[in-house]
Formats: C-alpha cells, sequence, structure tokens
C-alpha cells in the first residue's frame, strides 16, 4: 500500500451568509486557494470528487454542475451524495487502486439559499411510516439524546457546557461562523426545540467552501507543500430505523473510530492522538461520540466537557469551535474537520494552535436522521 | 413465482383509480417545500443586471482570448480570474433550435416553443446562450428556421423588466438575410 496525504488545502471561511457569490465562485476560490498551496495546475489532477446533496442544491444531477469551478473540464469527475469525509475515503481508494496519483476532492454549503431546509431534512424520513406525522427532523435528534442521557447519566448542563466551550473557542477561529460567549445557564433557558433539546444546542448553518488536494507518497514527494498523511480512514452506516435503532450510543462512530484506528495502528487514542474534531450538529453529539469512539467511558465525557467548559484545562476536542462554533456546513461539515486538523498540524493554526500537534482525528456524521458517520486519523509524519 | 404472488396485485400494477379512491388500497402523499434563495454571484448578478438596462454582458478572458456568455469570473479552461467586462450586440445566429410542442409539465400546446441556443454576434464562435425564437407563421415553422439563421432581441418595455432572462421576450428572425454572414 502507498501512503496517501493531503498536499494542498484551500476554503472559504465559513459565513452566515455569502451573497458576494455563487456557489461556483465560493468553490473556485476554495479550489485556486488549494491549487496555489499544492503547486500543481489542475489540468494534472486525475480525478476530481465533489461532495453534495442535490436536494441541498436547489439542482437535479447536481454532478453535471462541478466541473467548472474546480477546472475538472474535460476530466474524470464524479460527485458523492455524502459527507466530505466520505469524499476523502473515495480519494483514498482511487490512489490505493493506483486509478490515481493527484486527486481533488471538494465540499461546499449554500445553506443561507436553502428557504426550507427543515423541510428538505423530513423528507429524508420515511413516507409511510414517519412523514405522516409532520414532526420536525429534530425530533430524532430529542429522542436520541434522551436516551443517551438516560443510558450514560450525562447531564442536561454538560451538554450545554459544550455549547459554551464551542462558541468560545470559534472566536478564536477566523474561519468560524458563530463565536461568541455564551453560559450553561443561558443555554439551558434557551427555548426546548424537541426537549430535552434545545435550541441553543443546535448548530446554526452556515455557508463555506472547502477543496483539498490528495496526492500519493510518489507524487507528494514531488510537491513543494507540507504533506498531511491519511493514517487511517473508515466509514459506517447503521440500519436507518428509527424503529429499531441502537439510540443510545453512537454505534457508527465507534466502528468509524474503531476502524480509522485500527489502521492507523492506534491503541490508546488519548496518548497517540492529540487534538480531536468530533461531530456535535447537536451539542449532545460532541458528548455522545467522544464516549463512542473510546475517548471517555460511557458516562465520563459529560464532566470533561462541564471542567474544560469552567476554565483553562487541557481538553483537545473541536479547537476549531466545531459545528456549533462554526456552523453547520452540511456535506462540508468533515471537509472542514480537515481543515482544522491540516492547519493545526502544520502548525498554522494561530491563537488556537495547540503545541506539539502530531496526529489529529476527525469524526464527522451525516446529520439527522441518519446514522452514517466517517473518522481519519492525519498525521504529520 | 408461487402461486400465491401471481394473484397479488401491487401498487402501480393495474390498479383502477376508483379502487385507489375508494380506499381499497392504502395511499399517502406529500407534497415537497423546497425553496430556495439562490445567490447569483459576481457574474450572473452583473449579467442579469444588464438585462434590466437591455444590455447583453460577455467578458473577456485574457488566456484563451475567448469572449464568453452568459459571463462568469473565472475561465473554465484557463483556471484563472477573468474582470474584463464587454457588452455584446442584441442580434446573433441560431446555432441548434427545436420546435417544441409539449411544456415542461408535458402539456401539449398548439402553438409551439422554439427552443435555441444563439449565438450573440461580438462574442466568440460557440459562445450562445440559451432562449426562445418567436415562432414564424406558418404550420411548419420550422421550415423557415436554419442554423445560421440571423435573429435579434426583442425586449420587453424597459418598465417591465425585473433582471432576468425573460427580460427579452424571444429572438425574431431577422428579415431577408436568413443567411447572412455565411
Ligand atoms: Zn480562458
Amino acid at each position: 500500500m502507498t501512503r496517501v496525504a493531503i498536499v494542498g488545502l484551500g476554503f472559504v471561511p465559513a459565513q452566515r451568509k455569502t451573497p458576494q457569490y455563487s456557489y461556483r465562485e465560493m468553490t473556485y476560490r476554495a479550489a485556486r486557494q488549494a491549487y496555489e498551496d499544492a503547486g500543481i495546475s489542475p489540468k494534472e489532477v486525475d480525478c476530481f470528487i465533489t461532495c453534495a446533496e442535490d436536494l441541498h442544491e436547489g439542482t437535479s444531477i447536481f454532478d453535471e454542475y462541478t466541473p467548472d469551478q474546480l477546472g475538472a473540464v474535460h476530466k474524470p469527475m464524479h460527485t458523492v451524495t455524502h459527507d466530505g469525509l466520505v469524499g476523502l475515503a473515495c480519494a483514498w481508494m482511487a490512489i490505493e487502486s493506483g486509478a490515481a496519483e493527484l486527486v481533488v476532492i471538494e465540499a461546499h454549503s449554500k445553506a443561507s439559499n436553502i428557504l426550507t431546509l427543515d423541510d428538505l431534512t423530513t423528507y429524508a424520513m420515511d413516507p409511510a411510516l414517519t412523514r405522516p406525522f409532520s414532526l420536525s427532523p429534530h425530533f430524532v435528534a430529542g429522542l436520541e439524546m434522551n436516551a443517551f442521557l438516560t443510558q450514560s447519566e450525562n447531564t442536561e448542563e454538560a451538554c450545554a457546557a459544550a455549547v459554551v466551550l464551542n462558541r468560545l473557542r470559534a472566536g478564536k477561529n477566523p474561519a468560524a461562523a458563530y463565536g461568541g460567549e455564551t453560559t450553561v445557564a443561558q443555554v439551558l433557558r434557551s427555548k426546548p426545540l424537541s426537549a430535552p433539546l434545545k435550541e441553543a444546542e443546535k448548530s446554526p448553518t452556515a455557508d463555506g467552501a472547502v477543496v483539498a488536494v490528495v496526492a500519493s507518497q510518489e507524487r507528494a514527494r514531488r510537491l513543494k507543500g507540507r504533506p498531511i498523511w491519511i493514517e487511517g480512514i473508515s466509514w459506517i452506516s447503521d440500519s436507518p430505523s428509527l424503529e429499531s435503532r441502537e439510540w443510545g450510543q453512537a454505534f457508527y462512530a465507534q466502528e468509524a473510530a474503531a476502524g480509522a484506528f485500527r489502521m492507523a495502528q492506534i491503541t490508546d487514542p488519548l496518548r497517540e492522538v492529540d487534538l480531536f474534531e468530533v461531530d456535535d450538529t447537536y451539542a449532545y453529539k460532541e458528548l455522545q461520540h467522544l464516549e463512542a469512539i473510546g475517548l471517555y467511558e460511557r458516562g465520563k465525557a459529560g464532566r470533561a466537557v462541564l471542567d474544560a467548559a469552567q476554565g483553562p484545562k487541557d481538553f483537545p476536542v473541536n479547537l476549531s469551535g466545531g459545528c456549533l462554533g462554526r456552523g453547520d456546513l452540511l456535506e462540508a461539515k468533515g471537509l472542514y474537520q480537515i481543515v482544522e486538523l491540516v492547519l493545526q498540524l502544520r502548525g498554522e493554526a494561530g491563537k488556537r494552535q495547540r503545541a506539539c500537534a502530531r496526529r489529529g482525528f476527525a469524526l464527522s456524521w451525516r446529520g439527522v436522521p441518519t446514522t452514517s458517520g466517517a473518522a481519519a486519523v492525519l498525521s504529520k509524519n | 413465482m408461487t402461486e400465491v404472488a401471481q394473484n397479488v396485485k401491487w401498487i402501480g400494477e393495474n390498479w383502477k383509480k376508483e379502487e385507489v379512491l375508494h380506499g381499497k388500497v392504502f395511499t399517502f402523499s406529500d407534497r415537497p417545500q423546497a425553496r430556495y434563495a439562490w445567490d447569483t454571484g459576481e457574474a450572473i448578478g452583473r449579467y442579469l443586471a444588464g438585462f434590466k438596462q437591455g444590455k447583453i454582458l460577455g467578458v473577456r478572458c485574457r488566456g484563451c482570448q475567448r469572449i464568453m456568455v452568459p459571463p462568469r469570473i473565472f475561465c473554465e479552461l484557463c483556471f484563472r480570474d477573468i474582470s474584463e467586462w464587454v457588452t455584446l450586440k442584441e442580434t446573433g445566429r441560431i446555432r441548434t433550435f427545436s420546435v417544441c410542442y409539449v411544456t415542461w409539465d408535458m402539456k401539449r400546446i398548439r402553438k409551439p416553443q422554439i427552443p435555441a441556443v444563439i449565438e450573440i454576434d461580438g462574442a466568440s464562435e460557440g459562445m450562445g446562450i440559451l432562449h426562445l425564437v418567436e415562432a414564424p407563421r406558418g404550420d411548419k415553422p420550422w421550415e423557415r428556421l436554419r442554423a445560421g439563421t440571423r435573429v435579434q432581441a426583442v425586449w420587453k418595455p424597459k418598465g417591465l423588466r425585473r433582471g432576468a432572462v425573460t427580460d427579452i421576450r424571444f429572438w425574431r428572425v431577422l428579415t431577408g438575410n436568413a443567411n447572412a454572414g455565411h
């Protein structure tokens, strides 16, 4: 097996709205930056991958609209209807298989352009069994949060603390849209969305675009940039059934993380990995995911988050501010996690730089009502 | 296939409308709420603003020298920024067309729509915009149209223009010079 590396990265900072450019223009900016970063021309690229969902774009067969802004005209190009981390996995496979040496992946969000996002998410529910109840899609998160808190004995305060912590951290991240100060009490007082889930515990959406250039070891050696190696990558889907899924624990996260750690030959993540970006689309998800990936025992993640929110404490989780602080970037969520890891591992994370960051981990989740997640381990060496 | 399976009727298979209406078949229906407000961005935003003023705007790429319409702020072939804007003519020639007797939702219509790609005068060869050509009189309007037929934009009155491609009502065949320029 060849080693595979991220050799170039470009992104637009997450923003609440982006009326200044179309999705094409926004993605083009990220692509230009990524190619400059890698020191390549798109003409050298063997294949291009976009991660996008037609209903989010408002264009069916959106695949056809992806080549221009990446410089992919007359090139192999395909779309993956999944989170960006799965796109990274596809790039990795294309290179491992020997079909490509240099692959470009892209994901973006124009969430601000979607006037009926919750309705579209409702469309992810089963038409015969679930949609007739006309529920907000966040009820799925409400059900899960309730089961998770009951089973794990984590508290609502600890979930609220994740909001406080991640918004605070986002304040140090110029690429985050929702940095700011809030308190556990304020979060707990915010309106119930689907109790026990509260409004402030749901990540607000943001716009943005990420483009990454991925290369084989051989190809990476001939490029100017400092490669960040993909040591482990894995993605898992559980059964989608709402009726009989494992409600309390995130099995997909457990298995995706286990796969990525196994591949990277990591046995003790807390000691062998320096920073973690784990999905926090809803605040309780951060706790649930931290326990699922094995960083904390069941019921212990909440204490760690509460402690970290109360003062300076070494808690290298979601240094970027996560989805709660950066914004929910739809299919681009996972690639924004990759942005944070790559910046940290390169030592380019500015005010939030973690000292001696050598290895990072990302876990993305596709959002309600899914039970699909992907995990990656990236390394500087 | 078992005998039982052969005797079962499935939804979508030979059911009569009455059987559905009278509840012999369980049904459920749903109506999508998919609404968007797309950002046009710089290129298409300026292009549409031009329509409101009665102008067709294009851009020139300094790499390949193509003059392009609809405009874009990057060249998809050279992969570089574009910042040079040009005003194009409101005449052009038909590159290809079709005479369409069904609407978007597949209803038959008597007076056909004629979608066409129109290469705009002043833009590079092969650069066209998709629009509608006014149907020439007669039973067989296609007999008066050819690839290469010259056409001119017919604009809506200024007060009715709203910055949309439909600010041009349609393209009218220029009389007497159907194949001019060849
Ligand atoms: Zn060009």
